[in-house]
């Protein structure tokens, strides 16, 4: 049912673990809906990041785009992970199966989670960057039915 | 060569090589139609009523009690909705349990649309049913009783002859789904008061997409397909001969060997249940300890999810089942998990494995050690280990000060 790179970033995740005194650190999810994901993020004076880490609870594409998330903002600036999407983290896996769809928002939500945090602790503004939502899944729930 | 362990008996079984035997004449040589009045037609007919015969003496009903349908599913919905038409005129409630399969509680709801009311029991934290709140749910207009042999998930046996019981002494029809049980523990339908007994071959195995549902003799029930006279005209269609005859087989085989097999499975069963609950941390059994199915170990596992573990496994060459949302389809974990009290977190990380007398010893070793080895992997990886790891060292600190 997973592409092999979702199978691959499932087995060899990139980036797990956590940092310590990190500049952002963003939680999403809930237990009760089966995924949690958290991304540390280490951002330099210029912005850019320098290390991104992430912890997740949930099923093998929950893993797979927190994976394929970090990997994709690590070395970016904070603008251009911005633009990283659901859609890119869905793409660079080559494509989810429907119902796992949700995974790759938690994904991108849980990156804007960890901006926000680092945005706040500084006093900044990071354009285009909205409060991130707790909990993804009732937005979800209302889409589907 | 790939190793394969199958832990997922529940789901289905390998089918036996006396069920295959049994069905291949039915093919190629005796493929006439059992109605037929010619020879080759009774031939088939003759392989329906061996195999009919020996069902029926499994559970110790009537040949003519037993009706062949296409699987455990088919069975539950006849049970439920011809007998709620059948009986609406004496009144229009039903009562199931929380922990049933989808096939009676999805049956309900159908039935609960059409003006029927439907009491769902609760059940402990072992996954049984409360014989007091049994009886307190009957009511004058209570016509069935549907409550499930054993579990699917969690393999928790109910009190079916306790249940029976009541349901006699009510005079309330007594319907019990034994898909999970039938040919795992001696089930007797009139020691049981059971009026209706549901069961399916593939769990046992027999072939997959066969079936029956025995309804003792006396008790209205509408036919379920319309058509021609199979069945005793209850269930219309030309009888799935083949598949018939390898359940027959399979049956025989099953209870031949009950005693011995199923001694084999316990003892399986324990070691890896002993394994599993002495050696990883923050895991616990579901379901009855000792009221359980022989060959039902199910877990939950604290801080991971149940897909991951899956998959995991699946990379090792282990078949297994979870409760996780992931698995179903949808946000919300095993009903059953939940109806035992877990909280969602906890039924999300839960995995089934079901064992058959094939499995080994060695096997579960090395079981074990991947379920051990995934465990803590997941959990590294896990941020409500990472807060719950967080949170004993607070504690800690505290005790210390």
């Amino acid at each position: 049912m997973y592409s092999e790179k979702v199978m691959d970033h499932f087995s060899n995740p990139r980036n797990v673990g956590e940092i310590e005194n990190a500049s952002g650190v963003g939680t999403v999810g809930n237990a009760k809906c089966g995924d949690i994901m958290r991304i540390y993020l280490d951002i330099d004076e210029n912005h850019v990041i320098r290390d991104c880490k992430f912890k997740t609870f949930g099923c093998g594409a929950a893993v797979a785009t927190s994976s394929m998330a970090t990997e994709l903002v690590k070395g970016k600036t904070i603008e251009e992970a911005m633009k990283v999407t659901n859609k890119a983290v869905m793409e660079a896996l080559d494509g989810l199966p429907p119902v796992k769809v949700h995974c790759s928002l938690l994904a991108e939500e849980a990156i804007h989670a960890a901006l926000w945090d680092y945005a706040e602790k500084n006093g900044i503004v990071i354009e285009g960057l909205e409060k991130p939502k707790s909990d993804i899944h009732e937005d979800e729930a209302e889409e589907e039915y | 060569m790939d190793r394969l362990i199958y832990l997922d008996n529940a789901a289905t079984t390998r089918t036996a090589k006396e069920a295959v035997e049994a069905m291949l004449p039915y093919f190629e040589e005796n493929y006439g139609n059992p109605s037929s009045i010619y020879g080759l037609g009774s031939k088939s007919k003759k392989a329906l009523m061996v195999a009919r015969e020996e069902i029926a003496k499994s559970i110790g009903a009537k040949p003519q009690e037993i009706y062949f349908t296409a699987g455990g599913s088919e069975s539950d919905n006849w049970a439920l909705i011809a007998t709620a038409e059948a009986y609406a005129f004496k009144g229009k409630h039903i009562i199931t349990s929380k922990i049933e399969h989808h096939a009676i509680l999805h049956t309900c709801e159908y039935l609960q649309k059409r003006g029927f009311e439907v009491t769902y029991l609760n059940v402990d934290e072992d996954g049984l049913i409360s014989l007091a709140e049994l009886e307190r749910a009957i009511r004058p207009d209570t016509i069935l009783i549907s409550v499930m042999a054993a579990n699917n998930e969690i393999g928790t046996i109910q009190p079916v002859a306790e249940i029976g019981a009541i349901a006699k002494a009510h005079q309330v029809l007594f319907h019990t789904d034994a898909v999970q049980a039938y040919g795992h523990i001696p089930i007797n339908v009139e020691e049981c008061h059971i009026d209706m007994l549901s069961a399916s071959g593939h769990k046992i195995n027999g072939p997959k997409g066969i079936g029956f549902l025995y309804i003792r003799q006396g008790v209205k029930s509408r036919s379920f397909i319309h058509g021609g006279a199979q069945e005793r005209s209850r269930r219309a269609g030309t009888e799935n001969v083949p598949a018939i005859a390898g359940f027959g087989a399979a049956v025989k085989k099953a209870f031949d060997n009950m005693e011995s097999r199923t001694a084999k499975e316990t003892e399986l069963r324990d070691y890896l249940i002993e394994r599993i609950g002495s050696e990883v941390p923050h895991c616990k059994l579901n379901g009855h300890r000792d009221k359980r199915l022989p060959n039902n170990v199910n877990f939950s596992f604290e801080f991971i999810e149940g897909e991951s573990l899956l998959i995991m496994l699946d990379m090792k060459g282990i078949c297994a089942s979870s409760g996780s949302a992931c698995t179903s389809g949808s946000l919300d974990p095993s009903h059953v998990l939940l109806a035992i009290g877990l909280p969602h977190e906890k039924a999300h990380g839960s995995l089934r494995f079901t064992l058959s007398e094939e499995n080994t010893k060695e096997e579960l070793e090395y079981v074990v050690d991947c379920v051990k080895e995934i465990v803590a992997k997941l959990r590294s990886m896990s941020p409500l280990y990472e807060d719950f790891c967080k949170k004993s060292e607070d504690t800690k600190c505290t005790v210390k000060r």
